[in-house]
């Protein structure tokens, strides 16, 4: 049930009503493209920000810092396996 | 992809479950509490990569899965009724009731349509004013504001031939039904990462405070779980319990406010029964008075019966991490996802179904 891939945001439009015109975008991954709903996030992403998405409508905005920090640890843990 | 082909790196994956071979000093028996975990990790082939020494157990994380007969009996009856259409997600349609399944239902003539969302369900209401359009409400706290946000649009537009029937879910009160059961011997949990998007990593804490459980919020790349199962391993050999986000980029200590105040805008919590772990206190949400119309068992007067899950049958033990498929009779011979007999072996992110789809010889 979960699509558990982040999806690009190419354009957004809509939200004159939080329900009746919600805000949506047009998200992207690998060339499928999708309009999804924008009432839940929290803030109004940019073109080229990543959502998690969920049947229809946008849970998160990606955190890109967050995602590197992560990617920093995980390869600081792959060179100490290295050295080891 | 970004964000994607990151997290699947192969020589990072390596690395990873090198340093977890490195930790584990002991057998260690993680649950993973998601259906799309359960699918990601045999997707993967992270159990092939794994020590054997690490043991992953599925959880009760699989909305169709835990979905009760009577509820499935329940839905078919609803899906007969003279003028009303059945919008559900696909999952859901071949689990087999005590007499048969949506899919059966269908074939006998009542109108039952797949949707992708529920406001896929609002817009076939609009267009469909003569017949009631039910939206059967399985999900998680992942799924509910989404339903929640498609009530209060009905509400607001008043449309008056939508409705749901509630069959939601809420984790919490049934990971600490599992935690209360002391034959569950589980030194950590892979807590759910898409459901922590709306409650927050916080919400878990009480597993690690008052059960002394081991926590991690994991992603869904090779990576991500790697890491989440890591995390564990620090905590266990440390003896200190506690919720590790491993799932920043998508997942914070609080959660999605927002969608939190639409479920409560639109929601009461009531007792709701589980496949295999019984009726749990505050586990399900049913709309409140206010919005009683779109419930569509006070709508029509229907009552759920309580039935037993079929003969046979283990998935309740699967649910409840105390299982595995291979120990059911039926797996495999006369329960396959062609002809199910649970819904286990139904959903795709069903265990059951997993582990056939993926080969008995690769676990
Ligand atoms: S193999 Fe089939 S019958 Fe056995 S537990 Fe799984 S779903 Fe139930």
């Amino acid at each position: 049930m979960c699509l558990a891939i982040p999806m690009k945001v190419i354009e957004t439009g809509g939200g004159t009503d939080s329900l009746t015109d919600p805000p949506v975008a047009i998200v992207d991954a690998d060339g499928i493209r999708r309009k999804v709903r924008l009432d839940l996030v929290d803030r109004m992403p940019e073109p080229g920000d990543y959502l998690i998405i969920h049947a229809g409508f946008a849970v998160n905005c990606l955190d890109a810092s967050e995602a590197e920090r992560s990617l920093e640890l995980m390869s600081e843990i792959a060179a100490s396996v290295h050295r080891a | 992809m970004k964000y994607i082909d990151e997290y699947r790196n192969p020589d990072l994956v390596r690395s990873l479950s090198a340093e977890i071979e490195r930790k584990l000093t002991r057998p260690v028996r993680i649950m993973e509490v998601c259906g799309t975990h359960t699918m990601a990790i045999f997707r993967h082939g992270l159990r092939r990569i794994l020590p054997d020494k690490l043991q992953l157990v599925s959880g009760p994380g699989c909305p169709v899965c835990v979905t009760p007969p009577g509820l499935i009996d329940a839905f078919c009856r609803v899906a007969g009724c003279k003028d009303v259409i059945i919008t559900t997600f696909g999952d859901m349609i071949r689990v087999p009731g005590s007499s048969g399944s949506l899919a059966d239902t269908r074939a006998a003539g009542a109108d039952i349509r797949i949707v992708y969302s529920p406001a896929d369900a609002i817009e076939i209401a609009r267009d469909n004013p003569a017949k009631l359009v039910v939206f059967i409400a399985i999900g998680f706290e992942t799924t509910i504001p989404l339903i929640a946000a498609s009530i209060l649009q009905a509400y607001r537009e008043d449309i008056k031939n939508f409705c749901i029937f509630p069959a939601n879910k809420i984790m919490p009160p049934a990971l600490e039904t599992l935690m209360q059961d002391t034959r569950l011997t589980i030194d950590g949990l892979l807590c759910p990462g898409h459901v922590s998007i709306i409650t927050g990593s916080d919400a878990f804490s009480f597993l690690s405070e008052d059960y002394g459980l081991c926590c991690a919020v994991a992603g869904f790349e090779p990576a991500d779980i790697l890491l989440a199962i890591l995390a564990l391993l620090e905590q266990i050999n440390e003896g200190s319990p506690r919720v590790d986000n491993c799932y920043a980029r998508a997942v914070t200590s609080s959660g999605n406010i927002k969608a939190r105040e639409l479920i409560e805008e639109v929601f009461i919590p009531v007792d709701s029964r589980w496949r295999g772990l019984g009726t749990i206190a505050g586990s399900g949400l049913v709309p409140k008075q206010r919005y009683a119309d779109f419930d569509v068992t006070r709508r029509l007067g229907i009552e759920v019966p309580e039935l037993d899950e079929p003969p046979g049958c283990l998935c309740g033990e699967i649910l409840k991490g105390r299982k595995m498929p291979n120990e059911c009779p039926l797996f495999g011979k006369i329960c396959t996802p062609s002809a199910p007999i649970g819904p286990c072996m139904v959903s795709n992110e069903g265990t059951c179904a997993a582990w056939y789809r993926f080969g008995m010889e690769s676990i």
